[in-house]
């Protein structure tokens, strides 16, 4: 399969690539690593007239400490991530999730970027930026503004990202010292993607009792989200198997699940309970 | 002499594979080529009423557009090549592209031609098709119901045949202390060779010559079967399998698609190169199961058997594929009886068309289907009575001093240690151990389980006269040309065409070990019509059983006739001298010898020969086996049934195969590697799922679940080497029964994970979620 | 449809190759018509099979996801820069001793991830190499005999590392051989 054909312009900076947008009044594409759009373009689900390629905007891409947060590039790709020793030290839930993200070929080339404002419902990323709450950077024709991850994933393929903008960087909240976190998936055999996804990231106060508690998932509903209800259950009790077992099945509480082939929505509810079990089980020891 | 039967010799093909140098399909590039691609129907049933084909015209580089009618009168129908006999079989035509009527999604509607890949692709998005949709059947027992869509004349209430074997009266089943009833669904799977077929055709105008260099399994076949659809004698086509990335059966099937670029080749008087995409690949090329089997086993309550009674109904697709109706019929009915002394038995298939994707032969073709029903009923079996499914293997197994055994079907297997095998499997688990691990854990709430799997497989297909008596329209013998070369060295010119199997390897060392000379001396010709004179492919692990036993009986030719100059150059009679270490030695007398290279030479210089033998070294075999042969063993899959998601996790494999005296144990061991895993692809996780408009919503690597590396240990294999009977060689087939086996092993260990939920069977894929709605119902019900 | 066509120029294999060529081209399609480098396979449309993968400035990148423009500039190896039968790769030796092949398609794709892998984790576990695997396809092989491949192919280049380190710490000047 191939792409239908298209225009191609390589931009040298967001400004220019912004420009370049908006002249081309909705008929264009962002084309970063191309680990979203060009699948999509080789099965025609999506024949762009213009592609606009933001790769090689250097500032786009690096990761950098800035307070509490942690800035990753757009163009950061999944595998630098995965190994960067700052995001190793500071999140290691996203290094922990980018590693699982496709394969070595994909995660050498996808872009965070690219990956979140392609907003596929069963991508791992979204449930880590959700977790961390994370910050999108993002810069238009009317110049720059950041929009909050909680309000970001619209729905399948869908975000809030405004027309003509480009997303420059995200940031995510650096848990406090001593929280407790981790990303657990169930791979579709087939395709790789989360069938479900578990980010949790849990603070305890000195009191040995949950201060914070953040649960971010993916893969079972038309959008990833985050498990509220099981969130506010966890805080004020002390992380313990009963805890997590009375809080697991909040996990997928107001949310409609998905169904497909390989798994029906009843099905995805349960996993979304045993995963979120397990998630936060591994945050016991 | 050498001795290179039975050593791991590193693969001769592999240099070229490893580096780059292959020469697959679309890697042919001839000056001034075109393009072909084939628009699809995207409907399952529906009537073509206009096509519009000009903008497609217009678009720059295009330089030829064809529909079905176009071509209508000018070329021949798809032949079947499997007429089974007595069963009233139709053979609707199978246009090459589809007049006025599509039948499934995928069949061909036109055809462009332009000057390079992408071209090619965007015109043929611009031709313009106007549909009447006709209400579709895609499930073989809808389609055969009164009232039913039909899909051609003439095939009433859609069914292509009826065919019967044996008879069990229903008083075997009404007298039985035990009679086991169940229904298995064999889903339909895609072959996937991980390269799509393709073809390459040029003509020469001048000479009427053409050459189609096409994925084949089978290039004589296609030929066979292209010179008539096309009609250019045989003289005149070459068909050219070159390196072909892997087959699975898929690519046994002569399609549409090589007539129609041999036709545009000719037509436009330039090379056509036309290549499948992976979706194409989805929905044209053909499918393979998807057997609807009821199944009935009688027996008493000691574990004997005493009848087994089979209905098979199968969905062929929309139009019979080449070797189809052979594959639910011949291949699948006769062993279903299995490895087990089970004295009555019948067997009745009914073949189906629907409007889906054909079905043809996949990786094992109907023996896969026949060893599940049977594993899995013996199972069943032995849980009805409260035997142990060993035990009720080895008291059923047929045992060392049976061989040969009558079947209840009129198949004779050849030999067999059956007991053996499966003792040789149980020492590399510890059983009784394994049960008592197992019900510890079941106390802690995990769930392992142990599933056998004591399989025979038919194959090395086989001989022709039986070939004739069940329909195959062709022979099954294989031919084999060794040439010895002046210098000593040796061409083999072999009508099997390896596709992966390593036979240029394993060939060599046949004939190594017979003439004495080292393999880096042998070459192995192969997948050419022009260079090797007959052949009837790659197939029904036939190669090294019919094509290699042709081989050697070739090399004993040449060594007859070796023998003959060397005994008039040493002055001794034939009798006096033994053929050792590549040389003639005369008995007795140290020294005195002529080597091979020495003799001939002498062959070919023809200075001095003996009287009445002709110059040259030189012999052919047209071996045509006296009967199939029959390889076995046991397969040993232990697992664990992941009790909350229902994810079944494999823990240990153990196969235990008798293909005879193994050539080459590396390769022998990846080829069960490959089918043990193709087998568990089948028992979890793929399918081919259609839609009720007959649309196939699993068409891609992002839906249909491949089997992955990480999804498996590293497996046990082993060998018992029980020599056939049959062929010089004594040789069995290795390349399906690795697929045979491991299917039924790993659904009757989950099975066996699943007794504390009361599961009895479930159906293939076992997806995590089918797994934890039976451990549910089983919540449920306890 | 009528769009201009842009200049690309990639390294490959060492060699500087230049054309001019359709925005939409795949690089797979760039290096298989283009340069006539038919080594790289494909066998799939959707990135899943890794027939075609090839290593891009260094690192393993699936060819049919790539578009030639986005390689302008880089440096491309595919299996025929790998290595040839005079001085074979690690990797390709442990295919041809281990048997990781069997039709032969797949194998240039699997065999560049290997490489990428091994860059990336020099001793995997057999774990970890049959999750480094992830992105490839084989339907021949049942993977064993690819996992042994690469196990051999890692024991031979950290062999080889571990002769370049100590060679390297035996150099007092500090400049090294690397």
């Amino acid at each position: 399969m191939i792409p239908s054909a298209f225009d191609y312009t390589r931009a040298t900076s967001v400004e220019e690539a912004v420009k370049l947008l908006q002249a081309a009044g909705g008929e264009a594409k962002l084309l970063a690593g191309g680990h979203s759009l060009l699948p999509m373009m080789k099965i025609k689900l999506t024949s762009p007239g213009k592609l606009i390629d933001i790769g090689r905007i250097k500032e786009l891409s690096g990761i950098r400490k800035e307070g509490n947060r942690l800035v990753v590039g757009a163009l950061t790709t999944h595998r630098q991530v995965a190994a960067d020793p700052l995001v190793r030290k500071y999140a290691p839930v996203l290094a922990e999730a980018a590693s699982q993200i496709g394969d070595i070929q994909v995660r050498n080339r996808g872009t965070v970027g690219g990956n979140l404002a392609h907003a596929d419902p069963a991508s791992d990323l979204p449930a880590v930026a959700l977790a961390l709450e994370a910050e999108f950077e993002v810069q238009g024709p009317d110049g720059k503004e950041t929009l909050d991850a909680g309000g970001f994933f619209l729905g399948p393929l869908i975000t809030a990202l405004p027309e003509n903008s480009i997303l420059t960087s995200v940031s995510f909240a650096i848990p406090p010292e001593g929280a407790k976190s981790t990303y657990l998936k169930y791979p579709h055999p087939a395709s790789g993607y989360a069938v479900v996804g578990v980010a949790a990231v849990v603070s305890t106060g000195p009191d040995g009792m949950v201060n914070d508690a953040r649960i971010g998932i993916t893969g079972v509903a038309d959008t990833a989200y985050r498990a509220e209800e099981a969130e506010r259950a966890l805080v004020g009790k002390k992380l313990s198997e009963q805890t997590i077992l009375e809080v697991a099945a909040l996990a997928s509480e107001g949310q409609e699940m998905a169904s497909d082939l390989f798994a029906s929505a009843e099905y995805r509810r349960h996993l979304t309970r045993v995963y979120t079990i397990r998630a936060l089980k591994r945050l016991l020891i | 002499m050498p001795n290179v039967f039975g050593t791991p010799l590193k693969r001769r093909e592999d240099p070229r594979l490893i580096t780059g140098k292959g020469n697959f399909t679309d890697d042919i590039q001839l000056p001034g080529m075109l393009y072909m691609a084939v628009l699809r129907s995207p409907h399952a049933h529906a009537r073509i009423k206009r096509i519009d084909v000009s903008a497609a015209r217009q678009v720059p580089g295009v330089v030829a557009v064809y529909t079905g009618k176009d071509l209508e009168g000018k070329m021949g129908t798809i032949p079947t090549a499997w007429l089974v006999p007595d069963s009233d079989i139709k053979t609707p035509p199978h246009h090459a592209l589809a007049v006025d009527q599509v039948r499934y999604v995928g069949d061909g509607i036109a055809l462009v031609v332009a000057e390079d890949r992408y071209t090619v692709r965007d015109a043929l998005e611009l031709i313009d098709v106007e549909y009447e949709e006709l209400p579709p059947v895609v499930n073989q027992e809808e389609a055969m119901k009164d009232g039913a869509p039909q899909l051609h004349e003439g095939v009433p209430n859609n069914i292509a045949f009826h065919w019967k074997a044996g008879e069990v009266p229903d008083e075997v089943f009404d007298r039985a202390e035990v009679v086991i009833r169940r229904r298995f669904y064999q889903q339909r799977l895609i072959p996937n060779p991980m390269e799509t077929r393709a073809a390459v055709a040029q003509y020469n105008p001048s000479s009427g010559e053409m050459t189609i260099w096409c994925t084949s399994q089978n290039p004589h076949i296609h030929r066979f079967i292209l010179s008539g659809v096309l009609g250019i004698p045989e003289t005149k086509l070459q068909v050219v399998a070159p390196d072909v990335g892997g087959g699975f059966g898929c690519k046994i099937a002569v399609y549409p698609d090589e007539a129609l670029v041999g036709y545009v080749a000719r037509d436009l008087r330039r090379p056509v190169k036309w290549t499948e995409d992976r979706r194409e690949h989805f929905t044209t090329t053909t499918h393979g199961r998807d057997m609807i089997l009821d199944v009935e086993l009688a027996g008493k309550r000691d574990g004997t058997l005493t009848a087994l009674r089979i209905k098979n109904t199968a969905n062929l697709g929309a139009y019979l594929s080449t070797a189809a109706p052979g594959v639910p019929t011949i291949l699948f009915g006769l062993i279903a009886p299995g490895p087990y002394k089970i004295p009555k038995a019948a067997v009745e298939v009914i073949g189906v068309l629907t409007n889906t994707t054909p079905t043809d032969a996949y990786r094992g073709a109907g023996r896969p289907e026949a060893t599940y029903q049977i594993e899995r009923m013996i199972d069943l079996f032995a849980d009805e009575i409260g035997m142990d499914p060993l035990e009720i293997r080895r008291k059923n197994l047929i045992r060392e001093d049976e061989f040969p055994f009558d079947n209840a079907l009129g198949l004779q297997y050849d030999s067999g240690n059956y007991h053996r095998a499966l003792n040789k499997a149980l020492e590399m688990i510890n059983y009784d151990q394994f049960r008592k691990e197992q019900e510890e854990a079941r106390k802690k709430g995990r769930y392992l389980g142990i599933g056998f799997s004591t399989y025979v497989e038919i194959c090395g297909l086989g001989p022709s006269k039986v070939a004739g008596a069940v329909g195959f329209q062709g022979g099954l013998w294989e031919s084999a040309t060794v040439r010895v070369h002046p210098s000593g060295k040796i061409s083999v010119f072999t009508g099997a065409s390896p596709h992966g199997q390593g036979e240029e390897t394993t060939f060599a060392q046949i004939v190594s070990q017979k003439l004495g000379v080292p393999v880096e001396d042998i070459e192995i010709v192969h997948g050419d019509t022009n260079r090797i004179s007959m052949g009837w492919g790659t197939y029904g692990s036939r190669t090294t059983p019919v094509g290699g036993s042709a081989i050697a009986i070739a090399c004993d030719r040449v060594l007859e006739k070796a023998k003959k100059i060397a005994a008039h150059a040493l002055e001794v009679s034939e009798s006096d001298l033994d053929f050792e270490d590549g040389a003639f030695q005369v008995q007795g007398v140290p020294g005195k010898k002529i080597t091979f290279q020495e003799v001939t030479l002498q062959a070919y210089l023809a200075w001095n020969l003996p009287e009445g033998v002709e110059p040259s070294l030189e012999a052919q075999s047209f071996y045509d086996p006296a009967n199939f042969v029959y390889p076995f063993g046991t397969h040993i899959c232990i697992l664990e049934v992941d009790g909350e998601t229902g994810e079944v996790k494999l823990k240990k494999y153990v196969a235990v195969d008798d293909p005879g005296p193994v050539i080459n144990p590396m390769v022998a061991e990846g080829q069960v590697h490959g089918g043990i895993v193709q087998g568990i692809g089948q028992a979890l996780w793929e399918g081919a799922v259609y839609d009720e408009n007959g649309q196939l919503i699993s068409g891609t690597f992002m839906d249909y679940a491949m089997p992955k590396a990480r999804f498996f240990p590293a497996f046990e294999t082993a060998f018992t080497e029980t020599p056939s009977p049959v062929n010089p060689l004594g040789v069995k087939g290795i390349g399906e029964t690795g697929t045979i086996a491991s299917t039924p092993a790993v659904v009757n260990a989950v099975v066996d994970a699943l007794k504390p939920f009361g599961v009895k069977d479930l159906d293939m894929p076992l997806t995590p979620e089918k797994v934890w709605k039976a451990m549910q119902k089983g919540r449920r019900e306890a | 449809m009528e769009t201009g066509k842009v200049n690309v120029t990639v390294t490959v294999n060492g060699v500087r190759r230049s054309a001019m060529v359709e925005p939409r081209m795949l690089l797979v399609h760039f290096l298989r018509d283009g340069l006539g480098l038919v080594g790289t396979h494909i066998g799939c449309d959707t990135s899943q099979c890794g027939a075609c993968t090839v290593l891009l400035d260094g690192e393993a990148v699936k060819s049919c996801t790539v578009l030639a423009v986005q390689a302008d500039g880089s440096d491309v190896t595919t299996v025929e820069g790998l290595g040839d039968m005079e001085n074979l790769h690690p990797v390709q030796e442990g295919f041809w001793e281990k048997h990781g092949l069997q039709c032969g398609f797949c194998t240039p794709g699997v065999m560049m991830t290997a490489v990428g892998l091994l860059k990336q984790n020099l001793n995997p576990t057999e774990e970890e190499i049959r999750e480094g695997l992830e992105g490839v396809l084989c339907r021949c092989t049942g993977y064993q005999n690819i996992v042994r491949a690469v196990q051999y192919a890692a024991a031979r280049m950290s062999e080889s590392e571990g002769h370049r380190e100590v060679a390297a710490a035996g150099d007092d000047s500090g400049e090294g051989g690397r």
